[in-house]
């Protein structure tokens, strides 16, 4: 129950006596407040115990439905298929039963109120089974020299804790860095031409980077492929199969992504900075420099992270571009480089059991990773978030910067 | 299936049902003077004379209400922005809330149609009499009570993408309250609100496509269409022009004779022409909102009891 | 001067439109950023033309009938590779991930913006975007290895009691193991986060008079939902629909490992087979020249396809009620 307010102030004191009722000529009277107000009265929730007893009842009822089904009357459907059916009983139950006791204008409010949140949570289901998963899988085989040896001299045959991934980390750090580096600039300033200037050509290039964010990952690979290694692999190493090529396919793909997170951070900036900064005699690219990057500072780092976390899991443009080794090369100009992608991609379709563990032991440290950096964004965006004011409104809108 | 959710008679459950039809027998006067001074409210033609009213099943039991507050308190949060307000709101009759932006009116407003219940961290206290049944009691419906006291707001908010004839349905559809004539609701919704000459012909044109004092007539009719008894009214000709003003106070004045209204206004002339009664609400710096005194009209702008009052109805502040 | 009604009038106002003269700065800071601008363009065309030239010994040999061609065969010669069979599958797998996905994404957009209080719109914002940033190499791995065998039942249930459904008919002595139903359920999870979020930042601008109006009225949650929010946001829905649908199409590596990547042409979803035009090209990286030219070809058939894709959704979205202001992930 919520609190009783305290304040207990005197209030002016104004004249005359009240009547007893309050129809008409009533005038307020001083009265200092007791502490006996009245008790604040929150919103009760729609649902009332009646409702969430026949939710249980409804569950049982489903349950029971589908056991008597699937084990008596039909062959056994496996126990996820029986879930969605039992799951989808009970919602017709609950409909149901709660026409019958409420009518249809409420049951229905009721019954979507209950597939809806039970949906949204739901989708927490396959996360944790899958993050669990690979936890179970790689967890016991990874030893603190994961990160230090690569798979120099390990056969197939060798236990998963023998040898390392240090180079697929290796790898990946320098191709993503590559990656960062030749994608950030171009992206920051395509963003910045999309919201900032008043060009023309702001619609079609809007709309084609929209497109290119949709582009099959495995074609940017092909792409560079196509364009860099094959005519010229024989002139040159630059132009191999190596970490370079790898990056600037990984380019391709964050180049989309990194644009259109940044454009939404700096639509957000308000446009009264804009017109202050103007109005003091800068130029429009002084403002932009000086003004909205800083003030977007936070969301462009939250972008940033988001585009390494996509890059870091990609894996089929490398299939194309650095394709791969089992030994340590932290040279990403010369030589096919590993990454933990690929690292992974190659083990676990390998038939020996001894493979699949050491493939499971990268998709953890990758899971790790992403997770890490997933984590790092919420705190930067969180830090923004506390920001918000508080003004309560009926609907309050997401202004939320992240995709 | 029997049972009180079932019956058609009884629309509300056992709880707030009230009988028969309450319909005020109303005295018509007739030719009005196009009067914008003060002085007493107009009584204005009854443009629905000689009609038989629609049936509505499963609606509310037609008729005006009364409406009580008693000892109502508002928060936000932690924020006490409402103390201790009681009124009394007669059937049939205008009242008015008149006072200095910020100090409640609003929220008072919503109070009375369990809309404040619906921001996040609201919370309240008191009760809220519609013709003596509290309507926050336990085990009533929210969405029961705004059948009954309906509401129209600030900013016109006509649905933009349906039709005019499904915007003044709507109310229907969403309650699932049958109706015996359609065709004639509508009319009779849009005459009463002083839309249906303008839109007679165009009754499948989008709601959106209406001009401002138009839309908000809309949003009138379809308030009115559900048939509640107590019409809120959310200061609604602030955003409109002087003319559509001017149709909005002549619908009021005609509404009380089926309804209780009750209605914000920033406006003190609009406060006389239109309403029977008055409450001054005022919120000093670092006070919640409280009412200071309410009276009939023609008491409160002409011989007002407290000296805030007759500063604020001379115009000394506000 | 004028002349009207036989009187000279002399206009003394005339309109000016007045133009700032661009500083040196302003003119670089405009050269660079439509620099920018334009070099997605030029990146885009650049992909569609080169795949265009290194397919050309592909089509030399095919022809037109790599468009109608169902098997892929380079061991015979002269080689036969078609396209269709994986253009086939590619679609199958896109639409039963987006079937299952919609609903599911719609689901998460609405508990957001309508029905969770302040700490579990967070909660599962955060939830929608891990889904998102989980490597599709992670998902392929867990559908592969764990979640087929358990669907499995589930798919040999439906194809012996549903077979009248033309999609859940099956051959004599069927497998379920690596069937195209299984690999949609699982890109379903990689395209729902993209519905999710652009859904949600559609219905999030619904107009909030609007809704005030419909619960004001007497409507129930659900009723102003449905009267006020879904239709708002119906564009939205479908051009997330259509976006996530770029996406699936475009899915490489799980669909890799969840399908033998054998090109056919079938509608027995829950049956082992089917290819996808990226798995395939996936799973034959370092293949001879000739195949690669073919692989050329079929990544150009796929550009294609996601390109348009994504060019109709985006412009279905901005066109919408809610206008300009909604991004996609």
């Amino acid at each position: 129950m919520a609190t009783t307010p305290s304040r207990i102030e005197p209030q002016p004191a104004t004249a005359t006596a009240t009547t007893a009722g309050v129809t008409s000529g009533h005038v307020e009277v001083a009265v200092a407040r007791t502490p006996t107000s009245p008790r604040p009265l929150r919103r009760r929730s729609e649902f009332d115990p009646v409702d969430y007893a026949t939710m249980v009842g409804c569950a049982i009822s489903a349950l029971a439905l589908g056991w008597v089904v699937f084990t008596h009357l039909t062959e056994g459907i496996g126990w996820f298929g029986f879930v969605v059916v039992v799951y989808l009983c009970f919602l017709g139950l609950f409909g149901l039963v709660t026409a019958d006791r409420l009518g249809r204008l409420v049951a229905t409010d009721r019954l979507a109120t209950v597939a809806i949140t039970s949906g949204a949570i739901l989708l927490a289901a396959p996360l944790l089974w899958l993050v669990g998963y690979v936890v179970l899988k790689g967890l016991p085989n990874v030893t603190g020299h994961f990160f230090t040896e690569d798979q120099g001299g390990i056969t197939p045959g060798m236990p998963a804790t023998r040898g390392g991934g240090s180079h697929a980390i290796m790898g990946s750090l320098e191709q993503v860095t590559l990656a960062l580096v030749i994608s950030l600039p171009l992206a920051l300033t395509t963003a910045v031409f999309l919201n900032e200037t008043r060009s023309r050509l702001r619609r079609p290039v809007r709309i084609f980077v929209d497109a290119m964010s949709g582009l099959p990952s495995i074609v940017a690979g092909l792409f560079i492929f196509a364009v860099l290694i094959l005519p010229n692999a024989q002139k040159s190493e630059v132009f191999g199969n190596n970490g370079l090529m790898a990056s600037l396919a990984l380019s391709v793909i964050m180049l989309p992504t990194i644009t259109r997170t940044v454009e939404v951070v700096l639509r957000l900036v308000p446009d009264g900075l804009r017109e202050a900064s103007l109005a003091l005699g800068a130029s429009r690219a002084r403002t932009v420099w000086s003004v909205v990057l800083p003030t977007a500072r936070n969301g462009i780092s939250t972008a940033v992270v988001l585009g390494i976390a996509r890059a870091v899991g990609e894996t089929a443009p490398l299939l194309f571009t650095s394709v791969g080794a089992s030994l340590y090369n932290s040279n990403p100009f010369s030589g096919s480089q590993e990454s933990l992608p690929i690292f992974v991609y190659r083990n676990i379709r390998q038939p020996l059991a001894t493979q699949i563990d050491r493939g499971f032991t990268g998709a953890f440290v990758l899971m790790l990773i992403v997770l890490t950096l997933f984590a790092i964004t919420r705190l930067i965006g969180g830090q923004r978030r506390t920001q918000r004011t508080a003004r309560p409104r009926l609907v309050t809108p997401q202004e939320d910067l992240e995709p | 299936m029997t049972g009180p959710a079932n019956d058609p008679t009884l629309p509300m459950g056992a709880d707030l049902d009230l009988g028969a039809d309450r319909g005020a027998t109303a005295t018509l006067t007739t030719g009005s003077a196009l009067d914008l001074t003060s002085g007493p409210p107009r009584t204005v033609e009854d443009p629905l004379a000689g009609r038989r009213p629609v049936r509505l099943i499963g609606g509310p039991p037609p008729g005006a209400a009364t409406l009580t507050a008693r000892r109502a308190c508002a928060w936000f949060g932690d924020n006490l922005v409402l103390e201790n307000v009681d009124l009394a709101m007669p059937a049939a009759e205008v009242t008015a809330l008149i006072g200095p932006s910020g100090c409640g009116k609003s929220t008072f407003l919503r109070l009375l149609n369990r809309m404040h219940e619906l921001v996040p961290g609201a919370a309240l206290a008191g009760q809220v009499l519609l013709d003596g049944q509290d309507i926050y009691r336990a085990g009533i419906r929210a969405q029961e009570v705004r059948l009954r006291i309906g509401m129209v707001f600030q900013k016109p908010n006509p649905f933009p993408a349906m039709s005019i004839r499904d915007n003044v349905l709507a109310g229907l559809k969403l309650a699932r309250i049958k109706c015996s004539n359609r065709n004639e609701l509508v009319e009779q919704s849009l005459i009463r609100a002083g839309l249906w000459r303008e839109v007679r012909d165009r009754l499948g044109d989008a709601g959106g496509a209406l001009s401002g004092g138009q839309q908000q007539r809309l949003c009138i009719a379809r308030a009115l269409a559900v048939q509640p008894n107590v019409l809120l009214m959310d200061e609604p000709c602030s955003a409109l022009d002087p003319t559509s003003t001017r149709r909005i106070e002549d619908t009021v004045a005609e509404l009380r004779q089926h309804l209780t209204v009750v209605i914000v206004t920033h406006n003190m002339q609009q406060a006389q022409r239109v309403s029977d009664h008055c409450a001054f609400f005022l919120a000093t710096e670092g006070q919640p909102g409280r009412i200071v005194e309410h009276d009939t009209t023609e008491t409160i702008f002409s011989r007002p009891k407290d000296e805030r009052t007759l500063a604020y109805v001379e115009g000394r502040f506000g | 001067m004028m002349e009207r009604d036989g009187r000279a009038y002399i206009r003394t106002t005339t309109p000016r439109i007045v133009e700032d003269q661009p500083t040196t700065t302003d003119r670089i800071f405009g050269f660079f950023t439509t620099a920018a601008g334009l070099t997605v363009l030029v990146l885009l065309a650049l992909v569609g033309l080169f795949l265009l030239l290194r397919s050309r010994d592909a089509f030399d040999v095919a022809g037109w009938s790599f468009f109608k061609r169902v098997e892929w065969r380079t061991d015979i010669d002269p080689p036969e590779i078609g396209v269709l069979g994986l253009l086939v599958g590619t679609i199958e797998v896109a639409i039963i991930a987006v079937l299952i996905a919609i609903p599911l994404g719609v689901c998460a957009a609405l508990f957001i913006t309508d029905y969770a209080s302040a700490r579990w719109r967070g909660v599962l914002t955060g939830l929608v975007d891990l889904l998102a940033a989980i490597p599709s190499l992670l998902y392929g791995i867990w559908g592969w290895l764990l979640l087929s065998e358990q669907l499995a039942p589930l798919s040999k249930f439906l194809g012996r009691h549903l077979r009248w459904f033309t999609f859940f008919g099956t051959n004599d002595d069927p497998q379920f193991i690596q069937s195209m139903f299984i690999a949609g359920v699982v890109v379903s999870l990689m395209v729902l986060p993209i519905i999710a979020s652009v859904t949600r930042e559609v219905f999030a601008q619904t107009p909030p008079g609007e809704k005030e109006a419909a619960l004001a009225l007497g409507g129930t949650r659900w009723g102003m939902v449905k009267m006020v929010v879904l239709p708002y946001g119906r564009a939205g829905i479908v051009g997330g629909s259509m976006l996530g649908l770029g996406r699936a199409l475009g899915e490489t590596i799980a669909v890799s490992l969840l399908l033998p990547q054998l090109p056919m042409l079938t509608t027995h979803v829950l049956e082992t087979g089917g290819a996808t035009i990226a798995g395939f090209i996936a799973l034959r990286a370092g293949a001879d020249e000739f195949t690669t030219s073919g692989l050329m070809a079929a990544g150009l058939v796929l550009f294609a396809l996601t390109l348009a894709t994504n060019m109709v959704a985006s412009m279905i979205v901005a066109r919408s009620r809610s206008g300009l202001g909604v991004e996609a992930v």
